[in-house]
């Protein structure tokens, strides 16, 4: 790593006032560090070179790393928690298996317990081009090229792309959250505002090298979950990937029912691993209120929620792929919430 | 702002206190091999995709080359070297011998120490959960079912289901 200055303030607004001065917040390191070694911020591009690194570790005490009920049968997920402590926790598990499912299949048991739920949000792709600063890329160098459209892809979006991005959002913990409706709760030295997770997460565009809607200056503080008693029963997070563990998604699926017998009062359905954000098609799933739950309702939704989509050679696969997990995910929902391993077995 | 300037930290490692001056790019792991002397951690991939430096910090199992040093002051690391008691063997290192868990050895201490959080943890409660909540830990001689072995007697799971060769799928669990 090159050398850069790190500091350790106290109190939140020290961070605050480091954030406006430029400073990145360093809280797990997971992935920060990861791109550091890479030299991914040492890149021409102004911006990114991470001069002074602020660790926000320190400021956990002002409740950051708490997991609390914020009224009305939500939960409120303090941003320095960690991703373990947050999926094992008991109101999470209880009121969101759909959330400690998802977590629990992302990364590695010692990631987890490193990698807070605010720097989940704010991991960078993984695409292979982006991580080698030796060939072009738009989102670390803006208007270099894209070689991902014509070259490795295999894990790369079908929904949502641009000319000049067609990079993944890694995460599995934003699926679940994105279909849980989850709002993002930001401070930074002039205020603090609440962004809907549908807002957080932007598409890439003409800029790819903007990961989320979050401004220079604004800190995560925590992130809220709304009441979602309805869909505790019929869960699911389903995960497609290259071996049974420790890899990325090539599709998954987070899907949450509410179901009055056989008929779908509620849908919920989000896609990671086809976008530059989670992906969720809302028309899709009014489309199924009132239906019966059935493999051709299911498949019908699977259709809408694929709608323009495209394949850039090499993840040609994922067209069909998505289909049949939105459906697999969909029918293991209706059978009852899939837990996660070491949960309720 | 200086990125050259040592910052001063205090560390409990293995139960000893010890003090250094680190400059912020200092990795714990490169501390613990470079400065404080401590080898038996490795270094694999240093991206945290291998676990071969894998340690305890306050009794949770971590991957110190994605940490920095500095950000550890006054934290309690536990490394293989801390496991043991005197010339007793820490039960998993035992075990890793008994069931002939290792080839090459270079993954070994961040396996065990990795095994030694994950029964802290307290959530392998059958061999597909141990298999799974070992998956930060690569082992490239492929001692994979004694290194689950090992970590299922420790636990006194029943090692018998190791054999059924039954698949299991990660993340929600189909039944």
């Amino acid at each position: 790593m090159k050398p850069f200055a790190l500091t350790r303030p106290q109190d939140i607004d020290g961070v605050l006032a480091s954030l406006a001065g430029g400073a990145r917040p360093i809280a797990g390191g997971t992935n920060l560090l990861d791109l550091m070694k890479e030299g991914v911020y040492d890149t021409p591009s102004g911006g990114m070179a991470p001069l002074h690194l602020v660790d926000i570790n320190l400021i956990a005490q002002a409740g950051l790393d708490r997991i609390e009920e914020s009224g009305k049968g939500g939960l409120r997920l303090g941003a320095l928690a960690r991703n373990a402590d947050t999926a094992y926790h008991p109101l999470v598990r209880d009121r969101y298996p759909l959330l400690s499912s998802a977590i629990l299949a992302g990364a590695s048991p010692q990631l987890r317990n490193m990698a807070t739920n605010g720097g989940n949000l704010l991991q960078r792709t993984r695409c292979v081009y982006f991580y080698d600063v030796g060939v072009p890329c738009n989102k670390r160098e803006p208007g270099t090229g894209c070689p991902a459209k014509h070259g490795v892809n295999r894990q790369h979006a079908i929904l949502g792309t641009s000319e000049q991005c067609i990079a993944t959002h890694p995460s599995d913990m934003c699926v679940a959250l994105r279909a849980l409706d989850a709002v993002v709760h930001v401070r930074s030295s002039s205020g603090e505002r609440d962004i809907p997770f549908a807002e957080f997460h932007r598409l890439p565009g003409e800029r790819p090298d903007l990961d989320s809607t979050l401004q220079p200056g604004e800190l995560i503080v925590h992130i809220e979950l709304p009441d979602a008693a309805r869909f505790v029963e019929h869960s699911a997070y389903i995960k497609v990937r290259e071996r049974l563990s420790y890899a990325f998604a090539l599709v998954s699926v987070a899907v949450a029912l509410d179901l009055d017998g056989d008929t779908i009062r509620a849908a919920r359905i989000a896609l990671g691993g086809v976008a530059h954000k989670p992906w969720r098609v809302e028309e899709a799933e009014r489309e199924l209120e009132g239906k019966t739950a059935s493999e051709a309702a299911f498949s019908l939704a699977a259709e809408r929620i694929l709608q323009g989509a495209r394949g850039w050679g090499q993840n040609d696969f994922k067209l069909t792929l998505a289909k049949n997990a939105i459906v697999q995910a969909l029918q293991t929902a209706v059978r009852g919430t899939a837990y996660a391993r070491g949960e309720k077995e | 702002m200086d990125p050259h300037q040592q910052h001063p930290i205090r560390l409990r490692i293995n139960g000893q206190d010890r003090e250094f001056d680190v400059e912020s790019w200092v990795t714990l792991l490169d501390l613990l091999r470079e400065r404080a002397g401590l080898t038996g951690t490795k270094k694999g991939c240093d991206h945290g995709q291998c676990g071969a430096c894998t340690v305890l910090i306050d009794g949770r199992r971590v991957n110190s080359c994605l940490t920095l040093a500095a950000m550890q002051d006054g934290h309690e690391v536990t490394t293989v070297e801390g496991l043991a008691k005197g010339e007793e063997l820490h039960p998993l290192q035992q075990a890793f011998i008994d069931c002939d868990a290792f080839q090459c050895g270079y993954c070994t201490p961040g396996q065990i120490c990795s095994a030694a959080g994950l029964i802290a943890e307290g959530q392998a409660k059958t061999i597909a959960d141990v298999r799974e909540l070992m998956s930060g830990n690569v082992c490239r001689c492929g001692a994979y079912p004694q290194i689950v072995r090992a970590v299922a007697s420790v636990l006194e799971l029943d090692a018998g289901a190791l054999d059924e060769g039954k698949p299991f799928t990660t993340g929600s669990v189909l039944v």
